[in-house]
């Protein structure tokens, strides 16, 4: 018995429907959540004038006060300020997720006949694209202000590679607190409790040396640190790592490619079936 | 031939813990006719219909729609059915025409069908004006028929609606009501759940009435009345000077004659439209002047107070004299 034979022709015919794959619903959605960006561009505010902002606070208030061995700190600043950028597409994946939860469009979309994994695809391909715009506007008043790219092209498209495939990585974090929250509030609040200490207590902003061995024990194996570390040394923005740096920072293209293997085994099978288990019921 | 039901509940339960939110319920509702599913707040309603949309897991027991097994089958059956959800889940930041091609997209429709089918199905809803502002724009009545555009794009067979009304304007609702009933006459299966009686009498073929996650009685409405009580003849006097006289010859008739001192109206139980012609010919030729005289059945409320002990919910904005609100 199929479909065909069940229902009495109605007077509009039915259309060819054919369930689009992984890649065109995820499109599709990405589309979407662009549209969303475009509409309220005050969405972009986070990446586009606080990154400015807070390039231009943290080289000219901090910069003067905090030394750096090797170098000038707006070289140092910049590659530790976009890893946070990058670090913070969580908190946005998060909210996006449970924004659409809680409006009910997750329900609309998997009342259609999508592969499901493509709602959560599909929102971190535009958080990705979210945080990229931030980071592409930190390079520019960087590159304004006077940091530099130092060791050829293909080096610095490498650490820019590092730091999406970091910001992948990130991303089920998001997945996984956006799927347990219930509100948009409440995964604001709890991401940027989590997300402040993790891109601090690193070498974002100040050299580990300086701080009390047991905090620089945590902000050198913190990951955010191996990949800061990587790119400033794929750009050639001062020197490699202290001889008595933990093993992550003395190895940082490598550390930064594990981790984020590492953070993605961990999360995505937490986030996976989390947001089952809420599409669950 | 036998043809296969377009949806099917067999046994289907869900507990949340120990809530036992749906508990073993079964209907089938055949091919072209309207089901609606008829209960208070909490009554298990929405989840009954979000298993059936696949959207929620069933604890046990199953469904079928379109012939399709829910549990085995979900991507079949969501190409089978249209669902529009409780709260209108339109993207508000999306224009009108941009939701339908947000959907297009996701059911890979061409980009042909979903031109022409979102100018049809505009014009048909009365959105064609609004078609290019954001949906947040919309009043309340404009987003469920926005959403049920969405749900019918790709014009499937059945289509459920989860209380498709709640929160409209008494004028919305009629208009929506006359978009389901052409719907139906199209040949579209409606599965509908809704807390007001007078919306399952006016659009459902079968109704089932669900408390507490079970079915409590399941029947047409007229059946529903029917098993309320007995019916009864009303008979409206031209003066109130035959009052007397009038119930004297509706005595002759019927053991049980009800007179409203100060009125004009007298009422007789009945056991149906027998009875009624009988005592409109003796007021034929008696010669009492008469205004009106029919048969009235119990109301759906009645019945659902006599199932459930407890009163149903009144339409906002409905006369309350025609729902039978508790004095």
């Amino acid at each position: 018995m199929t479909a065909t034979e069940i229902a009495p022709a109605p007077r509009r015919i039915r259309p060819e429907i054919s369930p689009p794959t992984l890649l065109r619903a995820s499109a599709t959605i990405v589309w979407r959540n662009l549209v969303h960006i475009r509409r309220m561009p005050e969405m972009l505010l986070d990446v586009t004038v606080q990154s400015v902002m807070f390039v231009l606070l943290f080289a000219y208030v901090f910069g003067g006060a905090i030394a750096v061995a090797g170098t000038d700190y707006k070289e140092f600043l910049l590659p530790g300020i976009m890893v946070q950028t990058m670090v913070f597409s969580a908190a946005i994946v998060a909210m996006g997720l449970t924004s659409d939860l809680q409006k009910g469009i997750v329900d609309r979309f998997k009342s259609l006949p999508i592969p499901r994994s493509a709602v959560l695809v599909g929102r971190s391909i535009s958080s990705l694209i979210h945080s990229s715009i931030g980071v592409a506007v930190m390079a520019v008043t960087g590159l304004l202000i006077g940091w530099r790219m130092r060791n050829g092209l293909l080096d610095a498209a490498l650490a820019f590679l590092l730091l999406l495939l970091f910001g992948f990585a990130v991303i089920w974090l998001g997945i996984w607190v956006g799927s347990l929250m219930r509100t948009v509030e409440a995964v604001q609040g709890f991401m940027f409790t989590v997300m402040f200490p993790l891109t601090f207590v690193a070498n974002t902003f100040a050299p580990p040396e300086s701080m009390p061995s047991w905090l620089r024990a945590i902000a050198e194996w913190n990951p955010v640190s191996a990949v800061t570390q990587a790119c400033r040394e794929l750009w050639g923005n001062g020197l490699p790592a202290s001889a008595d740096a933990a093993w992550p920072l003395q190895h940082p293209v490598l550390m930064s490619i594990a981790w984020s293997l590492v953070l993605t085994a961990v999360f995505a099978p937490l986030a996976v079936s989390a947001f089952r288990r809420r599409s669950r019921d | 031939m036998t043809v296969a039901p377009a949806v099917e509940a067999v046994e289907l339960a869900k507990h949340f813990g120990a809530n036992r939110a749906v508990d073993g319920v079964s209907f089938v509702v055949p091919s072209g006719t309207v089901l609606g599913l008829l209960g208070p707040n909490g009554a298990g309603k929405t989840t009954l219909v979000r298993m059936l949309t696949t959207l929620s897991v069933p604890t046990s027991g199953t469904g079928r729609v379109a012939g399709f097994d829910i549990r085995e089958q979900p991507n079949d059956v969501r190409r089978s059915m249209g669902l529009t959800g409780q709260a209108a889940t339109v993207d508000e930041i999306l224009t009108g025409r941009e939701n339908l091609k947000l959907i297009g997209g996701l059911y890979g429709l061409s980009r042909k069908y979903v031109r022409e089918t979102t100018e049809y199905l505009f014009d048909r809803f009365d959105l064609t004006a609004a078609a290019d502002r954001a949906a947040k724009t919309y009043s309340g009545g404009m987003r469920r028929r926005l959403d049920l555009a969405v749900s019918l794009l790709a014009a499937p067979p059945i289509l459920f609606l989860d209380e498709p009304t709640t929160g409209l304007d008494p004028h919305s609702r009629s208009g929506l009501w006359e978009v389901l009933r052409d719907l139906v006459r199209e040949g579209t299966t409606l599965v509908l759940t809704t807390q007001y009686l007078e919306e399952a009498d006016h659009l459902a073929d079968e109704i089932v009435v669900v408390d507490k996650g079970r079915v409590i009685a399941a029947g047409t409405p007229t059946q529903l009345k029917d098993r309320a009580g007995q019916a009864s003849v009303v008979v409206t006097l031209t003066s109130a000077a035959d009052l007397d006289d009038a119930a004297e010859l509706m005595r002759s008739q019927s053991p049980e004659v009800h007179v409203e001192p100060g009125s004009r109206r007298l009422t007789a139980k009945a056991d149906g439209l027998g009875d009624m012609t009988r005592i409109a010919a003796v007021f034929e030729s008696s010669g009492i002047a008469i205004d009106d005289l029919g048969l009235a059945r119990p109301s759906l409320d009645d019945v659902f107070l006599h199932l459930t002990g407890h009163r149903a919910e009144v339409l906002p904005g409905a006369d309350p004299t025609t729902q039978g609100v508790p004095q």
